[in-house]
Parts: structure tokens; sequence; C-alpha cells
């Protein structure tokens, strides 16, 4: 147990900030901690967290995703028309929509593989194309999201609010079996040393086009589960999605240079930064005040996860 | 020669071009199951791009390879698994922030994108083991091993994927004596029991003790290829380097033990890997630094150039105490100080530029210097016979040897009071090291003073007035003179006494 | 000079240019006045807002960095500079411009402290910074745009004109040709790109990188702050969120103008193109009356299509 917490720190610390944190808002909420409370909580963090973990497959193979955003808003944008209606063309519109998130994954990939352009590049400019597409599907905010299969999406089972299934879903169905995939140790060996890769016999264009595929895919379901929670399509919500991603994997204990990290983390790094903002509304702070402080608190958990540095005695490691 | 099998590996008319440069020329060359095969040769003379072609990570621009007399192309590092073709580079192929148990799992020959089996987990256990690296647990980060251990893990690795044919370039460079002959076992049974094995290393008595057959390049060509004991040394060097190699190592003229002290550093401590080091480097000396890999030489040697936080001690410079507070502050005429780190390629320069820019990076903070003026480094690089295209082109094009020298006349050109090397000529080659060993007794000649930390202790007898010995962050032993001797250097790079009977390499 | 200019102008660097005619050619097909000089002029003008953004977002991608304060060290300065001369004190008046560079070049060296000595990748970094910037902004100015105008001072760079040209433009190369000499001539320069290709080789050749760092985004903040003064002097007010729009189409126009995103190799003149190339682009989209959305999808189709190119030449030049 002290091995695996010692192997896994970053995740080990970004959850105990969390649960603190998490503590301190139930603490201080006026309704305290009742299942609505919970739920509204548990619905904002799952969608920064599924934005998160798209990040999270684009920086673990040392690249970025600017489009994550946009993605989510094209996604999103789609699912105002495709998730009404029957049963089946529901279900249906959900494929379809997660769908359309893993094809503008495997654009970015495929401009990226075969381009050769580096990632930011290339979503810097996918985003605007991504974004204009959202546009033309709603030019202005609109479409519906049937009301059911949203309230099951968003509410609770039992009690237990449903993002926080899905989150354990994400975590104990898909990725800790993934890890254990030649794809999942190919993400990290990419990211990690792609020469290394290369030589361990690993189709690194593959695993990148992969990457990135799973980036759009996430992405998708971040505008899915967006959609569920708004029941509406709006084309302008990517900007603050996409920094804001980027924010929560690396407060998750993601290194930026790739082959460090987990979805875990970048999942914790996302509730974490959820779960600040919701702090800020209950604390009493000004509300004018809060965006300032909403930054301080940023900046600062950034700056002591690079306090480490500070503590080398090698003044050549820091370059690592 | 009238084997009806055809050979395992045959190469035939292969040639290598980049761009202008040809790498190989129409090389034919054979590799038969069941033998160790070393392959000989100067930095740039085609060896390294031989093992990549053989193992799929470059493509010919011209030629034939067969495996078992059927044409292939390797296309790929997996395309040249699937024929049981399996290289170890000297660039490690292990992934730093994956475990050992992971890459083992990404190494093993089965291994798609799929669910991993973790098949021949347990045999690659046992080859570390028996290769002296049963201390290596499965859990831990390759980027928290040190670089024997990872070489031992990179054998383990090799082996694990069942190979046909074994490529070792530099396998064991980082390995210390003892383990070098477990794993000199090790691939011995393999052979025995039919691989292939082609061995590239630049010192002799590995070659000697593990080679069938000698395959000599130069020039992107093979020279000769002859069973082991058709030549001896003098005539495999000639081969090599094409021209008579007088003397490997410069004379070493009577050291003055009362010249003016130049450097003198007392007490130095740092964390627990430095402990207590004392020493002192006169004016025309050429100091040794030996021992194990990882014994603190080469902390030491980052503390004088102050690379180190915190360390503890006093260091005098001329005879007036020196704070130095790193490379900025130790390049600067008042101290005087040259550093050649370890990793040229990562360290020592800067690949993406061209020569000149390189030349001039360490000048250009120099007051005293216009580092635009050619004749700085015109020298120098004229003594070490720089061979290039154009000093405008990118660093990168250059051979390991020449970007050494590159490397080394660029810290030339500031004139340095006392320069420290650290194993400037690990991996290169034959030449490129009789030029850098007479540049550095010209240097002493002139007055400089020279630190030289080496892992091969010929350089540590041949070229040094004195060698201190580190073991576990102590100088356990300081040899001058007649006390020079391999027998004493190996007994205190082990930490005891000559005549004990461990001291054996 | 032959050996200056030859290092500043590369192929890379000459495709904005190329892909600037163009626009220009193909504009006029559809609408004449494209060709007229009052047109080119206004261009000329609006693009140098961008193209400070741009000039200092080149010396820190240069070094190997991004900056994503670019907004909000705009408005900032923006805010600060209108808000003194909204004073009415004539000495606070005078003083705005230098103000709001000094205040650039604040948020620079904070940029700089984490990315120098806490080591934290500048991409994350100066996102915090940014949204810091946006706070103190939220709080001084409670939300609402701010009050404030412009000087004479600052609409004249803005607005003015010498001999045809607009002063905003001439600023511009100035500020392109000052720091194009300070690239290519002192050790700064050679430091700037030597810490963009191998900051570990260069930290043990003897160089301070942390200062070197220091300086780039200090030049980086003080661009910015540069082009948000001619903002606020353009548009006679500083308001939230006015450096928003800016931040992507100052990257895209580094990379078009040849500028590597890994640091090292490129230079300023790609990035006049880069800037000069996005602004007609948007321009004569916005000409043509295309929708918001097809604007985009246009945008983004043009810049991946021009990076292939620069790609699929050095493809075929290998």
């Amino acid at each position: 147990m002290l091995e695996y917490a010692k192997s896994n720190r970053r995740e080990v610390i970004a959850a105990a900030v969390l649960i603190v944190l998490l503590a301190t808002y139930l603490g201080t909420h006026p309704r305290g901690a009742s299942t609505y409370v919970m739920t509204i909580w548990a619905n904002q963090c799952l969608i920064l967290g599924l934005a998160a973990c798209a990040q999270f497959f684009a920086v673990v193979v040392r690249g970025i995703d600017l489009s994550v955003g946009a993605v989510m808003a094209l996604t999103n944008t789609i699912a105002s028309y495709l998730l009404d209606g029957s049963a089946g063309g529901i279900a249906l519109g959900m494929i379809a929509v997660v769908g359309a998130g893993a094809l503008c994954g495997l654009l970015n990939g495929a401009i990226i593989v075969f381009g050769r352009i580096q990632p930011i590049v290339v979503t810097l400019a996918t985003a605007s194309i991504f974004v204009g597409l959202a546009l033309l599907l709603r030019p202005t905010p609109g479409g519906a999201v049937n009301y059911d299969l949203a309230d099951a999406m968003t509410l609770d089972v039992l009690g237990i609010p449903t993002a926080l299934i899905i989150t354990a879903v994400v975590v104990f169905a898909f990725w800790l079996p993934f890890r254990r995939t030649g794809l999942g140790l190919g993400l990290y060996a990419l990211g990690s040393s792609e020469q290394a890769a290369f030589q361990s016999g690993i189709d690194t264009r593959l695993v990148r086009l992969a990457a990135f595929t799973l980036a759009g895919i996430f992405a998708g379901l971040a505008g899915l589960f967006y959609s569920f929670v708004t029941t509406t399509g709006d084309a302008g919500i990517g900007p603050g999605f996409t920094l804001n991603s980027i924010a929560a994997v690396v407060l998750g204990g993601v290194l930026l240079r790739g082959g460090v990290g987990s979805l875990v983390g970048a999942l914790a790094g996302a509730f974490i930064l959820k779960t600040i903002a919701s702090l800020m509304f209950f604390s009493g702070i000004p509300s004018l005040a809060q965006p300032l402080f909403e930054g301080l608190i940023l900046a600062g958990a950034i700056a002591i996860g690079g306090a480490d540095v500070l503590r080398a005695r090698n003044k050549l490691e820091v370059f690592k | 020669m009238t084997n009806l099998k055809p050979p395992l590996l045959e190469m035939q008319g292969i040639s290598m071009h980049f761009g202008a440069t040809k790498a190989l020329d129409k090389v034919d060359f054979v590799c038969k199951a069941g033998e160790v095969h070393a392959i000989l040769g100067e930095n740039g003379a085609g060896k390294s791009t031989l093992m990549k072609l053989i193992a799929g990570v470059l493509q010919p621009t011209d030629g034939m390879i067969r495996v078992d007399g059927e044409k292939v192309s390797l296309s790929s590092p997996k395309a040249a698994l699937r024929h049981g073709l399996v290289c170890m580079f000297q660039e490690l192929s292990l992934v730093p922030d994956l475990t050992v148990r992971e890459n083992l799992l990404l190494g093993a020959r089965d291994a798609g994108l799929g669910w991993l089996q973790g098949k021949g987990l347990d045999a690659a256990q046992q080859t570390l083991a028996r290769i002296g690296g049963e201390d290596i647990a499965q859990g831990a980060r390759v980027a928290d091993l040190t670089l024997p251990q990872r070489q031992q893990v990179e054998i383990a690795k090799a082996i694990m994927k069942k190979p046909r044919l074994l490529i070792l370039d530099e396998a064991t460079s980082a390995l210390s004596a003892s383990v070098v002959e477990k794993v000199f076992d090790l691939i011995r049974e393999e052979r025995d029991n039919g691989t292939a094995v082609l061995f590239i290393s630049h010192r002799f008595h590995e070659i000697e003790a593990l080679a069938d057959r000698i395959s000599v390049f130069r020039n992107g060509r093979r020279v000769e290829t002859f069973a082991k004991g058709a030549h001896d040394y003098g005539a495999i060097i000639d081969m090599m380097v094409g021209q008579k190699i007088e003397e490997l190592f410069p004379p070493k003229p009577p050291s003055d033990p009362e010249a003016e002290i130049v450097l003198h550093v007392e007490g130095l401590n740092w964390e627990d890997r430095v402990k207590s080091v004392n020493l002192t480097v006169r004016r025309g000396q050429i100091i040794g630094l030996g021992g194990l890999d990882g014994q603190g030489q080469g902390a030491f040697m980052m503390g004088l150039f102050g690379l180190l936080r915190k360390t503890q001690g006093t260091t005098a410079l001329a005879g007036a105490p020196a704070a130095i507070t790193g490379p900025k502050a130790a390049k600067q005429s008042e101290l005087g100080l040259a550093y050649i780190p370890e990793d040229r390629k990562t360290e020592g320069l800067i690949l993406d530029q061209s020569i000149e820019e390189n030349l001039e990076l360490a000048a250009l903070g120099r007051k005293d210097l216009d580092a635009g003026d050619p004749s700085l480094y015109a020298g120098s690089l004229e003594q070490l016979a720089l061979k290039h295209g154009g000093l405008n082109l990118p660093v990168s094009s250059l051979s390991g040897g020449n970007q050494q020298k590159v490397v080394l006349a660029k810290w030339l050109a500031l004139n340095p009071r006392c320069l420290l090397l650290a194993d400037p000529t690990r991996g290169i080659d034959v030449k490129t090291k009789t030029q850098i060993y007479n540049i550095l007794r010209k240097l002493a000649d002139q007055g400089a003073s020279v630190i030289l930390l080496s892992t091969d202790y010929e350089e540590l007898i041949q070229l040094c007035d004195e060698t201190h010995v580190f073991f576990d962050g102590q100088i356990v032993a300081s040899l001058s003179g007649d006390d020079l001797t391999p027998q004493n250097i190996i007994a205190a790079a082990l930490n005891v006494s000559p005549s004990g009977g461990t001291a054996h390499a | 000079m032959i050996r200056t200019v030859s290092r500043a102008v590369t192929l890379d660097s000459l495709m904005p240019y190329l892909g600037a005619v163009a626009l220009i050619i193909a504009g006029s097909f559809f609408f004449p006045q494209v060709l007229s000089v009052d047109y080119l002029t206004q261009q000329l003008q609006i693009a140098a807002f961008l193209g400070l953004l741009a000039t200092g977002a080149t010396i820190v991608i240069l070094l190997g960095h991004i900056d994503l304060s670019v907004p909000w060290v705009l408005t900032g300065a923006a805010i600060l500079s209108t808000a003194m001369v909204g004073t009415g004190n004539p000495v606070l008046s005078v003083l705005a411009v230098p103000a709001a560079l000094a205040f650039g070049a604040l948020i620079g060296l904070i940029n700089g402290m984490g990315v120098a000595i806490l080591r934290i990748p500048s991409m994350v970094w100066t996102l915090a910074v940014n949204s810091m910037l946006l706070g103190l902004a939220v709080l001084n100015t409670g939300g609402f745009n701010p009050r404030g105008e412009s000087s004479p001072l600052m609409v004249a760079m803005a607005s003015g004109d010498v001999l045809g040209l607009p002063l905003s433009f001439l600023i511009w190369i100035a500020v392109c040709v000052g720091l194009t000499w300070v690239l290519v001539r002192t050790p700064f320069g050679r430091y700037l790109r030597s810490i963009g290709f191998n900051e570990k080789a260069t930290f043990l050749s003897g160089v301070s990188t942390p200062s070197v760092v220091f300086a780039a985004f200090a030049i980086a903040g003080m661009c910015s702050a540069l082009g948000g003064v001619m903002l606020a002097g353009y548009a006679n007010q500083a308001y939230q969120s006015m450096g928003d729009p800016f931040l992507l189409p100052t990257i895209a126009a580094v990379v078009i103008g040849g500028t590597s995103i890994l640091g090292g190799r490129g230079g300023l003149f790609g990035t006049i193109g880069g800037a000069l190339f996005i602004t007609l682009l948007t321009s004569i989209l916005s000409v043509m009356q295309i929708g918001d959305a097809w604007r985009n999808i246009i945008f983004g189709a043009i810049i991946l299509a021009m990076l292939l190119f620069q790609t699929l030449r050095k493809g075929a030049a290998q």
C-alpha cells in the first residue's frame, strides 16, 4: 500500500486535496451534504472531468489538445438535434454524438501524424473549424434533449449522484483494464520516450492516432454529458473548457512533458478545480473578488507543485 | 565454406545514404547462427548504421537483406522482430517513466496493442537474476535505476524476445567487470543454443573474451572478416584507421611536484554522495578520477563547476578562495574553469545549431573575448583535425567523435586554467581518442591543468600524472608513479586490497 | 548586413507574404476596392495591433515557451492607461503609456519567475497569471467596462499617419527592426535560440539561462502592453475581455510565419507576414459578408493548409 502511494504520489496528493476541499464545501454549504447538493456538484465536476480525460490522452503522448472545448461545443450542438424522440433514435443519437467526437479526434491525430505538425498548432486550427461547424448547426443556443434521459443521467440512483457512478465506471470499467493493454502502456511509452517506444517495436504512429482519437471520444462524452445537464445546444461553450482542462490535468499530477500521470489524476484535478469554484460561491468572499481568488488558488496550487525544484541539489536536475 | 544451409543473415550490396554522406557503401555482410561476430570500426565507420538496418530502424537506400536465404524487408523494429532480429541499442530502448515490469511486458515478442499476457516475465526475471540484477524491483521506475541497472534490464528484455540474432551495441559499457563476465556467460550460452550474436564494443579485452569472428569496418565499407586470433591488436587497429597509429598515448613527461598549485579542494561534502574529498591539482598536471560508475566522482566534478547546491568545503583557485556559483561564474577568466559534460548530445552541444554557433556559445559570455573571431577556434580545430563539410552545417551532421571535438574546441577557446572532462572518450573511436589525448597532453605542457574522469583504466594510467579512485563518495586511493597500475586501480575501485583475491577483473 | 538579412529571411518566412498577395488578388475579384490604397493602408493599421502581440509571442516561442497571458496583459494595460488619462491629471496622462509598458514588463517578470525559477511549464503558469489578471481587473472595475479615456498620444499611436503610412504600422515595424537586431546581433539573441533548442546545454556553456527567460517574457509583456495601449487608443476606451479574441490569432501568426512552436527556429520577419496574412484573411472574409460559422471554418482550414504546405515542402526538400 505504501509502495503504491509512493509510486502514485501525485494522484494520492490530488485525491487528498479533493477530499479536504469537498468536506469543506459540504460543511459550508447552507444545505449541507444533501443528495441535491452532491448531485449539482458532481454534474459540474464530471463535465470538466471528462474534458480533462480528453486532455489527458493528448498530454500523455506529449501533445496538447486545444480543440477539446471546440469538440465539446460541436458534439453539444449535434446532441441538441439528435437526443429527442424514440428510445432507439436517442440511443443511435448518443452513439452519433460520441462518434462525431471520435471523428474530430481522428482528424486531429491524422493531421498530426501524417502532416507532421505540432499538436498545439493543429488543434488550434481544427478548433476553429469545429467551432465553425457548431455555429452552422446552432447559430444561437437552442434545441432540446429528452428530459427523462437528461434527468436519469444528471440526478441520482439510490441517493448516489449518477455523475459519480459514471465517474466510477470510467475508472473501473475503462481505465484500470485499459492500463494493462499494449495500447495503454504504449501511450506512456510514446510520451515518455518516442525513440524507446519505437525501438521496442511499438507502432508509434498508430498509438498517437489512437491517443488523439481517445481524446476526441472523451471530448464527445463531455459534450454529451454537458447536453444532459443543460438540455440545449450552444456553440459558444468551448473556450473555457479547453483552458480549464489543461489546468485540471496539471493539478491532477499529469506532466505536460508526457508519459507521467493517469486518468484518475486528470479526473481528480478537474474535481478539485470545480470544487474550488463551488466553494468560492458559498464562502462569503465578495463576488467581485472571486475570480481573483480562483486565479490565486490555481496559481498557488501550481506553484506549490513547482516548488519541488527549489529543493533540487543538483542544478542539472531541473532541466529534465 | 560449403555449408548447405543458407546463413541466418545475409546482406548484399547494402548502401545507406544520408543526403550526400554515404554511411554504408555497397556492403556485403554475412552472419551465421551459433557464432559471436564482433564488429569493429571507428565512429562513423558505419557500424551503428548497419545495426540499425538489421534492427529495422532504418531502411537501406540500396541492396538486399536475406534471412535464412529468403529476401526480406525490415520496415520497422516490429518487422525485424518477426524474423527474430533483436537489437540492444547504445541509446537505451527502455521507457523511463514505466516500471521494469511494464517495460518487459511491452518488449515481449507477442505484445500488441491489446491485452498483455505477461508470458515470459518469469524467464526475464531469472535472466535478470543471472546477470546480477536480482535486486532490481519489478515495480521500480526505469528512470530511478542506475545506468548499469538499466543496461541489465535491457539485456533481460532482449533475451526475453528469444532472438535468433542478437545485436549488442556497446551493451555493456556501464557494467562492472564482474557483471560483464556474467553477461558474457549468458551470451555464450545463447550462442551455443544457436543464436547469432553481433557484438560492437570499443574495448579490446571484451572482444578478446567473447568474439568468434571479427569484421572490421572503415568509411562505410567492410574491410575484412577473419577469425579471432588471425590478427593481433596492432594489425586490427591499423585496419580500423587505415593507417598506422604509432602510439595511442603521447609520452608522459615527468610531472613537476613543486609546480604552482592551481586548484585546491579541501573537505568537499555533498549530500551523502561526496564525502570529505581533498584534491590538489598543480600547473601542467593531468589528474585522473577513477572508480566504478556513480561512486561520487561525477558529482565531485559537477561540484567543481558549480552545478551542485549546498556543498560544504573550500575550493581555492590559484591560491585564492573561489566561490563557484555556477557555469557562468566558472568560465570567467578569474576562475578559468571549463567542463566537458558526459553526454555530448544533450549537455555538450546544441545539435540543431551549426558547428560555428556551438563553438561560439561558451565564449559569448566572456567580455574579454570576441566570440565571433574564428581564430579563437582555428588552432584547436586544426590540431583535433575536425572533419566537417562547412562550419555552418548543423553539428548533428558530424559523427560522434567529431562532435566531441567541437565540444572540446568550444571550451579550449576560453583558454581555461583548469579543464574538467567527464569521460570524454566513452564510445569514441581510437583515432579520435589519440587526438584528444594528444591535445590534453599539449595543454598540460603549456601550463593548463586537466582533471579527467574516466572509466577506461588505460587512460588513467597512460595519460594521468596522478589518479584518485573513488568508492562510495570518498577517495580511497591516490595512485601515481609506479603505483599507477591496472591492478591497483581495479582493487581500489572495488575497495579491496590489491593482494586480496577478489580484485581480479 | 547580408548575413543578418539572410538569417532573418527564410523561405518559410516568405510564405505568408505570398499568401497575403494571393488573398489580395483573389479578394479583388469579388471586391475591386480591396486593391484601393485606403483599404490596404487600413489593413496595415489594423495588422499592427495583432502584429505587436505576435512580435512578443515570437520572442517567447523562440525561447521554446508560450505566453497565454497575452489577453489580460493587453486588457490590463488598456485599463490602466485609460484610467490614468481618465483622472484628468496631466502628469498621470503623460505617464499613462510608460506606466502601461512597465505593467507589461512586470507581468512578464512574473511569468518569467514561474518558468525560470519554479520551472512550471509556461503553458500552465502564464494561463494562471492570465486568470489572476482577469480577477484583478474584475475586482478593480466591478465587472463593468472601465471608465476612462485615451490620451491624444494613444489615439495618435493607433490612428495617426506619417507620409501616408499608418503610425501604428510604423511603430510595429520599428519594434520588429529593433528586436531583430537584438536577436541576430546580440548574445541575448543567440542565447534565446540556444535555449529554445537545448536549455541544459546552454546553461552548461556558462549562460545565465534564467535571466534570458526573464528578459524574453518581459519583452513579450511590453509588446502585449503596447498592443493594449494602441487598441485602447483605437477604440478610445478599454473594455473587458478586449484581449480574448487575440490569443489564438497571435499564435497562428507566429507559426504561419515559419517560427517553430518547439523553439529555436524562426524570426520576426515571418511573423510580420503572418500578422498581415491573418489580418487580411479576417478582413476579406468579413468584407465578403461571410457568416461567423464559415469564417471560422475557412480560417482554420487555411491555417492548416499553410502549415501542411510548409511540412510538405520540407519533406520534398529532404
